[in-house]
């Protein structure tokens, strides 16, 4: 076989518990994230995402203490994002046993700081968000703050931008899909994926498991991340795994 | 039984010891000290981010590169590799220019050829171990589903160091092993089941 598309969830965390935003406002409270990702270990995910979406708000230390806690417990790949602007942030997330960190509204007002990240811990470590809503025909913009704010900036060049300053893949989200549970933004994803060289991971809107499957074979995606779908019990990893694989996908059995 | 995991400012060493340490091992001795290296019974070198950069580091520890080969290839440690811990034990490597390796098993490490298009590099997630019909690891590597992530790939000049492939727009090497030296391309600290008990196998593993 060959590299095995991967099945990453996310959990959205705020002020040290797990939460998931409906377009990021109205927030539930789904538990302690170093217990779900334990569960998410042993349930075989492919990698696992933290969001901290408190972090403009709020203290750091918080967030590198979960990180530390669920590194010692947990032996699959994991990615933290949210409030990440220097590579002293990066350098101290990947201290805590981070494996990478994503990149978020920093890449969008200082690109470099990707080029920074990837220069001293390598290009392995680095996800460049690609937040971005759909504008017209074919044409999607970069918001920021959790999709409230536009800035004019193209999307697609955007994500080449990113991936040209060394990022080592890219976690595209349609902010018009995030918490809509109604399927990626297809069109935008495989725009990326079919421009970049690195591996794209489509994120936003998953409500379904042909969702996921969709993102791969019809966004080219190379990961497909959600969120609600795997934290509220609708659909487990394992089911993630298999329907990709009866969609003819290379998945983990 | 001291395992000595040598610290040369390459990352990851937090995943690696806490891996080791649920594989079972008791000694883990996080360490940039050539000393510690001597002493210890078994030895693992990590490592992320450019080989350039990871040379550098190794060799910037005064007495490491010695004391490396002197407990490995004289007094017959165990050594694993792990990423570019393994890469490193190549004769060069070929990423930012060509930087010297530990020259332990004879090869270059050079940029993963993107024979197609949908190849996509870094080579991310995770991928087939699938071992030979030689087993140069001696029993140390099994084959599964282990998560690699690299954009360089170890080409032993010699086909019988090589312990597993993986694919990825064609084979690639996920092993190799030679003596009681072995180096892993893939990491087995973030493979969970599978990896846990690649470690686990390291620490009784009499090459």
């Amino acid at each position: 076989m060959t590299v095995r598309v991967r099945v990453i969830p996310c959990l959205d965390v705020a002020d040290g518990r797990v939460v998931k935003g409906v377009n990021f406002v109205d927030l539930k409270d789904a538990g302690d994230p170093v217990e779900q990702a334990r569960a998410y270990d042993a349930a075989g995910a492919d990698e696992l995402c933290f969001l901290d979406i408190s972090a403009s708000h709020e203290g750091r230390g918080t967030l590198l203490d979960i990180v530390q806690r669920t590194a010692e417990v947990c032996f699959m790949p994991l990615t933290v994002g949210g409030g990440v602007r220097t590579a002293e942030d990066a350098r101290a997330l990947l201290l805590a046993g981070a494996d990478k960190v994503a990149v978020n509204s920093a890449a969008v007002s200082r690109p470099e700081v990707v080029a920074d990240i990837a220069h001293k811990f390598g290009s392995q470590c680095i996800v460049a968000s690609v937040d971005a809503r759909k504008v017209g025909e074919g044409r999607w913009e970069i918001f920021t703050h959790g999709g409230r704010r536009p800035t004019g900036i193209d999307a697609l060049e955007h994500a080449l931008k990113l991936a040209d300053l060394g990022a080592g893949e890219l976690l595209v989200t349609s902010m018009d899909g995030d918490g809509t549970q109604s399927g990626y933004d297809l069109e935008l994803t495989r725009a990326i994926a079919d421009s970049v060289s690195v591996p794209v991971i489509a994120s936003g809107g998953v409500g379904t498991l042909d969702h996921l499957v969709q993102g791969v074979t019809r966004g080219h995606a190379s990961a497909v991340l959600a969120a609600s779908i795997f934290h509220f019990g609708k659909h487990s990893i394992a089911e993630a795994h298999a329907a990709l694989r009866s969609a003819g996908l290379p998945a983990r059995a | 039984m001291t395992l000595a995991l040598i610290d040369y400012g390459a990352g990851n060493l937090h995943s690696v010891a806490n891996a080791l340490r649920a594989a079972g091992a008791e000694d883990v001795k996080t360490t940039a000290d050539p000393a510690v290296v001597r002493a210890a019974d078994r030895i693992v070198l990590p490592g992320v981010g450019s080989f350039k950069a990871c040379a550098k580091g190794l060799w910037a520890i005064p007495g490491m590169v010695e004391a490396m080969n002197e407990r490995v290839h004289v007094g017959g440690a165990p050594f694993l590799g792990i990423c570019v811990g393994m890469q490193l034990l190549a004769t060069r490597g070929l990423e930012h220019g060509s930087t010297k390796g530990l020259g332990w098993i004879a090869g270059e490490v050079r940029l993963i050829e993107r024979t197609d298009p949908a190849i996509k590099i870094p080579h991310m997630g995770w991928n087939d171990v699938s071992l030979g019909r030689k087993d140069p690891a001696h029993g140390l590597v099994e084959a599964g589903e282990a998560y690699f992530l690299h954009s360089y790939h170890f080409v032993p000049d010699e086909g019988q160091d090589v312990a597993a492939m993986t694919d990825h727009g064609g084979g690639l090497v996920a092993a190799v092993a030679r003596d009681n030296v072995v180096g892993v391309q893939f990491h087995p600290e973030k493979s969970q089941a599978f990896g846990l008990a690649l470690l686990s196998r390291f620490l009784d593993w009499k090459p």
